[in-house]
């Protein structure tokens, strides 16, 4: 088949405030071909295609479609220009029928006929190899029916250039398959699809060419049929870079935090932890890497008893006593009354570990209410504890009664930290804890859990970031799709070693 | 005694079936609109000036005064009033994105408050020794009945011995239930209150359609209050004697599920309870109140029963008293 250029990205340059998120990026998906974009967390991938379907508008550089320079500044103009994207999260009204939500929002002429929109969904999912009845509602519909309403949705308002937003991250190995299946189907006739993914056996069993993304930048393109699992990631993650973290060597490691064969399912019922056990240390930094969504905030929820586990056993190890206690499905109360001091740091900093509305002070007795004796609060250790977190961690505030929603997210993140280790913890547990951090605030945390490790704390560290994972950790377990694909030394693994057993979601044997 | 009391039930409904008609179209937006008791109470009011206005201006001589102007003068002075309400809260709720219960509220303390006063300044305007305002004039004009009727025995008397507004409430209800599943904006406007983000990223004017809904909501309240003052009460005002009905309207949005069809059935059944003490001898006073009480109860028991059910159709629309800020995810 001949190359025809759908479209077509030049020097696409986009930044949010002092943020790069795409750097001068140029590539060309061809119609008659499924194009993947490949990168980690990110590196820029869904910004690019926001741009494209008209969510963000690029800062610099050009969009040609088949050819003629477009300019897309809405959702809207791409729709003209017939530019479907299927998101991540599904825009869908769940008391609708699949027909409903199909139509909604066309203007088309002539009266409102939702019987003659049926007939035509039901000759799209004919041609496509589809299984829908447009008349099913979604709130009764399987993840899959979701995607599959929202992919004719796009066709059905004429869409030819399809973008796929991570399409198999809420799916089976099978209904992954189907949906090939039908999206072979539409390059075979002739329409332009580009999915965003970073699993790599998908990459290679589905599409044409690959354009690597890394931090933001176009790495290259390759053809899939010439290339290999080995090269894509090191496109994907690149060379090593030096950060210089302090790393001590552990001392006296003992297990204090047993994880035994936990399996897990979520509220849509996909099981989202998978036969997971590990050991964490004393006095080690244990990291967790793996692509985001892959289990790592089920499985320190589990731990920290908000969520509950449907079967295995988290066994604590209590250097005072040297008890042994089973944490599995106890809340965090009853696990505190078992005398685990354990500390979370969740990722979603205001939603989950601070009051964004309540100062600092009553965000420190959040931790320590329990502890007053009347029932007047005691104001005076909260208000010691603030002012020495904002003193040693130098946060930047005008009081300790500032509502923490007005800090900067590293100044929220100091708050938060600190009160945790303020606890002193025997566990430390901290999901992303630099995401969206500057460098300074970045090396503060690093140094509050080192020296938490020295202190003989087990931390355990979920980190997006490779280069800090491998410098501040001293064992990286990785985690896919729920399942651990391996436990790596992180003095001695690679980059590409981890960056390979987070990408391999299936089969994966443990290799130490 | 009994097509009396069915025809005292209807005349007795509705009200409350305008008033329910108009908050389900407003529900289907997304906004809970609590004021529906106030704006209710300013059509009537509103209703009221427009007529005293028109006999004031025929020298209050029925020989000169116009029927269709006289029906037609209080009906859009009413829709007036009310749509300027509706025009308050959706100002305050859409566009200052205000709590939607307070606003409601504060605006039916309000509503009463302006009808009050209004009704205060007309009683002392005419120097009545009643402390109400007689419209008795216009008041024929809104009680005319089909001719014929008389002539039907009992099926005329049930079905057809009443006033256009028993007619058109009806309609209203079926039009709006009609607009609601069989059309482009009723489709639009049911994705705005179920998912007010989804409907925008296809492409629909939220906000139009939040306002639109509201203050159309609002004028079909409004009627009710009409109803009440030149029908029910054969063109007598006197304030605070509305009642709760503003508030049974909003529980009878309940009881029909959020759908105007069932408010119609709802409406005639909620008149009929309430009037039902004065059909049953040798109540006491405290039993009365104790049959007044039962529409409520109904209602309570509509809702245990819905919950237990769990069907999605059955259930508020999703995202029934949420603001909505694009920007917000």
């Amino acid at each position: 088949m001949p190359e025809r250029a759908a479209i077509e990205l030049k020097n696409i340059t986009k930044t949010f405030g002092s943020v790069v998120a795409n750097k001068n990026i140029s590539l060309t998906a061809n119609r008659g071909e499924i194009l993947s974009i490949l990168g980690e967390n990110g590196s820029g991938k869904t910004t690019l295609m926001n741009m494209i379907s008209g969510i963000y508008f690029p800062d610099e550089g050009q969009i040609f479609i088949d050819g003629e320079e477009a300019v897309i500044a809405s959702p809207k103009d791409a729709f003209d220009y017939k530019i479907g994207m299927i998101h991540q999260h599904f825009k869908l009204v769940n008391v609708f029928s699949a027909a409903e939500n199909i139509v909604l929002g066309l203007e088309e002429k002539g009266r409102y006929d939702i019987k003659a929109a049926c007939a035509r969904i039901s000759e799209i999912c004919g041609q496509y190899g589809f299984d829908l009845d447009p008349r099913k509602k979604v709130y009764t519909m399987s993840v899959s029916e979701k995607q599959t309403v929202e992919i004719i949705k796009v066709l059905y308002r004429g869409a030819d250039i399809l973008i796929l937003d991570e399409p198999t991250a809420v799916l089976t190995p099978q209904e992954s398959q189907k949906l090939f299946a039908v999206l072979r189907r539409m390059r075979d006739d002739g329409k332009a699809i580009i999915i965003i993914t970073h699993k790599l056996h998908e990459v290679l069993s589905l599409s044409d060419r690959v354009s690597v993304l890394r931090k933001g930048a176009y790495v290259g393109t390759v053809k899939t049929a010439e290339t290999s699992e080995a090269e894509l990631t090191e496109m994907m993650v690149g060379k090593k870079v030096s950060l210089n973290i302090n790393r001590s060597t552990p001392e006296n490691p003992k297990p204090r935090l047993e994880v035994h064969h936990v399996n897990c399912t979520n509220r849509e019922g996909a099981l989202v932890l998978d036969d997971v056990s590990f050991t964490a240390c004393s006095g080690e930094i244990l990291g967790i890497a793996g692509i985001a969504g892959s289990g790592q905030r089920e499985l320190l929820e589990v731990i920290a008893g908000l969520q509950k586990s449907d079967s295995g056993a988290v066994l604590y190890h209590n250097p005072k006593t040297g008890n042994v206690e089973n944490l599995q499905n106890k809340t965090p109360l009853q696990i505190r009354e078992l005398g685990v001091r354990l500390s979370f740091v969740p990722e979603d900093r205001l939603g989950m570990g601070l009051v964004g509305n309540m100062d600092i002070i009553d965000n420190m007795m959040l931790r320590s209410y329990r502890k007053g004796h009347s029932v007047f609060l005691e104001r005076k250790a909260p208000k010691d504890l603030a002012e020495k977190i904002i003193a040693d961690l130098e946060v930047v505030t005008p009081g300790a009664t500032t509502p923490v929603r007005r800090l900067s997210g590293g100044n929220v993140q100091k708050v938060l930290v600190g009160r945790e280790i303020a606890a002193s913890p025997t566990v430390l547990m901290a999901a992303y804890p630099v995401r969206g951090l500057d460098i300074n605030s970045s090396y503060t945390i690093y140094r509050l859990l080192n020296e938490q490790k020295e202190r003989g704390v087990a931390v355990i560290f979920v980190g997006e970031d490779l280069d800090v994972l491998l410098e501040l950790c001293d064992r990286i377990l990785v985690i896919g799709s729920g399942k651990i694909t391996g436990i790596v030394d992180g003095r001695t693994a690679t980059k590409e070693q981890v960056g390979l057993l987070m990408t391999k979601s299936e089969g994966g044997e443990p290799n130490e | 005694m009994i097509i009396a009391f069915i025809q005292r039930a209807i005349l007795l409904g509705v009200p409350l079936l305008y008033g329910s008609t108009g908050e389900i179209v407003t529900e289907k937006s997304g906004h809970l609109n609590l004021g529906i008791p106030g704006i209710m109470y300013v059509g009537g009011i509103s209703g009221v000036i427009g007529a005293f206005l028109y006999e004031h201006a025929c020298g209050n001589d029925v020989a000169n005064m116009n029927p269709f102007l006289a029906i037609l003068i209080p009906f859009l002075a009413s829709v007036a009033g009310s749509v300027l309400m509706g025009l308050i809260y959706s100002f305050l709720t859409v566009t200052l994105r205000a709590n939607q219960n307070v606003t409601g509220l504060a605006l039916t303390t309000f509503g009463i408050g302006i009808g009050n006063f209004f009704g205060g300044s007309l009683i002392k305007l005419v120097d009545s020794e009643m402390p109400s305002i007689v419209l008795t004039k216009t008041s024929k004009f809104y009680s005319k009945t089909l001719p014929f009727a008389d002539d039907l025995g009992w099926f005329g008397e049930i079905f057809l011995s009443y006033e256009f507004l028993t007619y058109m409430a009806i309609a209203i209800a079926l039009i709006v239930t009609f607009v609601l599943n069989r059309t482009r904006i009723g489709l639009n406007l049911r994705a705005v209150g179920e998912d007010p983000a989804t409907a925008d990223a296809a492409g629909i004017n939220v906000t139009r359609y939040k306002y639109g809904a509201t203050c159309i909501g609002s004028a079909i309240a409004g009627l009710g209050g009409l109803q009440y003052v030149m029908v029910y009460t054969d063109g007598v005002w006197s304030n605070d004697a509305f009642g709760d009905r503003g508030w049974l309207s909003i529980a009878l949005v309940i009881f029909a599920l959020w759908r105007p069809n069932m408010a119609i059935f709802g409406a005639f059944l909620f008149g009929a309870l309430c009037n039902a003490h004065n059909y049953i001898d040798g109540l006491g006073v405290a039993t009365q109140e104790l049959f007044k009480m039962l529409p409520y109860v109904v209602t309570i028991v509509v809702l245990i029963i819905t919950s237990m059910r769990k069907k999605r159709e059955h259930q508020p629309p999703e995202h029934l008293g949420l603001p909505y800020f694009r920007e917000e995810r």
